[in-house]
């Protein structure tokens, strides 16, 4: 009896195994092999150098960040990855002695033109730093920031807009009870979160990430990086990394830089199984220091 | 750590239980259309049925195809996740059970190519009962190892390493039984050689399948018991509990 029942079960599961054999099409499912040529361009950066005073700190930076994707930038420390970024959103307009050539699109116009509104711009390209850096007000207030400095103050609007928000960035369900309470009493990893919900809320078309999982232990980094991966539906996501590990398990493409200069932007599987340049693979397998 | 069918699903990132997931799926898949392979050699063999070898022949191809896209799945997990214990125990049991399924639906291809020979010389030779018999022994060693995969069974693992060795038992005396044969009838000997040769692969599918079962006692234990006797693994096994 005991032995049939055995025999049943055993039936049963070759039998389930083999409803999954006949579909091999199926497994391919994951193997399909992104590709930028495919993909619909959100930003795309033309002969871009860049200088800081004398020194140049990008070379002829020729990329296009795909839609709806996540684009990882990794590189040794100075290599041009932050300073890239911040080109994405003119943040480096702030810095003295910053001089750029060459064009940034997004959507097809040059974010350097002269008569680019650069707050709407940096509505449209939201950026999230390193270190969480909340408003020492309440959680709500902090989402809300952004869209009263809109001119919204209907309550009613603010508060589903906060409320999406923070189910966006994850963060609803361990702060609803609070949401009057002050930002600073969040730990890093919420705060981060949070950051990420105060970015979103004014419904950006690219989100600027620079190091966001840096100063946040593994779990807070993991839970990060799910978030990316789930908002990037919604998001075409850029992120800068030292972590290259991070950017194997967040990204959809990978762009590697050294000394200001773009080495090799591609697949991420791709580039972490087999790199076509030589430096690449130094840097990836912990050769070059 | 004790491990359980459901500990590859707690992640936080979801999409790394999804391709944790995804790899096993596809393992029981292959494995499942190996097993159907072996089993319709063994059918078309006994039976001298041609279209069946035929299309057995032809299936193996898919089965390559497999291997290759579930060991892609594999490297990209390890370059992108950097799994570790139960996990990184998971993507290597993978590859190396899909290495053995591989060699496994070689092997019923090539009894598919002697049963096409010995269809075509007509006149059924002696030694199909014990090919039969073997063949349904290493049939549900495959399905055994599959299962205790599925399971994360170490005690059916054990037990497909115990059949393994009556299996070896078996062979030798089916081997004694054509040589018999042969000496008794010289005329027999292309067509029992053909048999022969079909043995000796249903005894290396055996071994595949003892090798598939001695990944999971890897994959559930953390121990590697390649190259151990039977009466070696059931000791090691109980010396952890």
């Amino acid at each position: 009896m005991e032995a049939q029942a055995e025999m049943n079960n055993t039936d049963a599961q070759t039998q389930d195994a083999k409803t999954h054999s006949i579909d091999i099409s199926a497994m391919n499912r994951n193997n399909e092999e992104l590709s930028l040529d495919k993909e619909t361009t959100c930003m795309d950066v033309k002969n871009m150098d860049l200088f800081y005073g004398e020194k140049q700190a990008l070379f002829d930076v020729n990329m296009t960040i795909p839609k709806q994707r996540v684009t990882a930038f990794i590189g040794p420390s100075g290599c041009g990855k932050s300073t890239l970024l911040r080109s994405f959103n003119r943040m480096n307009d702030l810095v003295d002695g910053c001089q750029i050539k060459g064009e940034i699109n997004l959507e097809g116009q040059n974010i350097y033109d002269k008569n680019v509104d650069v707050a709407e711009l940096r509505r449209r390209v939201g950026m999230v730093f390193q270190k969480p850096n909340p408003f020492p007000k309440s959680i709500y207030e902090n989402v809300a920031y952004g869209l009263r400095i809109q001119g919204i103050n209907n309550k009613r609007v603010l508060d589903e807009a906060v409320e999406w928000s923070l189910k966006s960035a994850a963060l609803w369900d361990e702060v609803k009870d609070r949401l009057h309470e002050s930002a600073l009493g969040m730990s890093g990893g919420q705060q981060q979160r949070l950051v990420i919900a105060r970015t979103i809320a004014v419904k950006p078309e690219v989100l600027l990430l620079d190091e966001p999982a840096s100063a946040l232990d593994p779990i807070s980094t993991l839970k990060i990086e799910e978030l990316i991966y789930e908002l990037k539906d919604r998001f075409t996501i850029v992120i800068v990394t030292h972590n290259m590990q991070q950017a194997a398990r967040v990204s959809d493409y990978t762009a590697f830089m050294y000394m200001g200069n773009l080495i090799e932007f591609g697949n991420t599987d791709t580039l972490f199984t087999n790199p076509k340049e030589k430096k690449t693979e130094d840097y990836i397998t912990g050769r070059y220091g | 750590m004790e491990m359980t069918t459901d500990i590859h699903s707690h992640h936080i990132s979801q999409q790394f239980n999804n391709e944790l997931e995804d790899l096993k799926t596809h393992l029981l898949a292959m494995g499942g259309l190996v097993e159907k392979q072996v089993q319709d050699a063994i059918y078309a063999l006994t039976e001298g049925d041609t279209a069946i070898a035929e299309e057995v022949r032809l299936n193996d191809r898919s089965i390559n195809d497999m291997q290759i896209r579930i060991d892609e799945e594999c490297t990209r997990i390890l370059a992108r996740r950097q799994p570790a214990a139960s996990d990184l125990r998971l993507v290597m049991a993978v590859t190396r059970a899909t290495s053995d399924l591989e060699r496994i639906g070689d092997e019923a291809s090539k009894i598919a190519r002697h049963a096409i020979k010995l269809a075509e010389e007509g006149e059924p030779p002696r030694g199909y009962i014990e090919t039969r018999h073997i063949g349904n022994h290493v049939r549900n060693m495959i399905k055994d190892s599959l299962t205790s995969f599925a399971r994360f069974d170490t005690d059916l693992a054990l037990q497909v390493a115990q059949e393994d060795k009556s299996v070896d038992l078996e062979y030798r005396s089916a081997m004694r039984a054509l040589v018999t044969f042969m000496m008794e009838d010289p005329r027999s000997i292309s067509r029992v050689l053909n048999v022969i040769w079909v043995l000796r692969s249903l005894e290396r599918i055996g071994d595949h399948a003892n090798n598939i079962a001695e990944y999971v006692i890897y994959l559930v234990k953390g121990m590697d018991v390649r190259h151990s006797t039977p009466e070696n693994i059931e000791e090691r096994l109980n010396d952890m509990e």
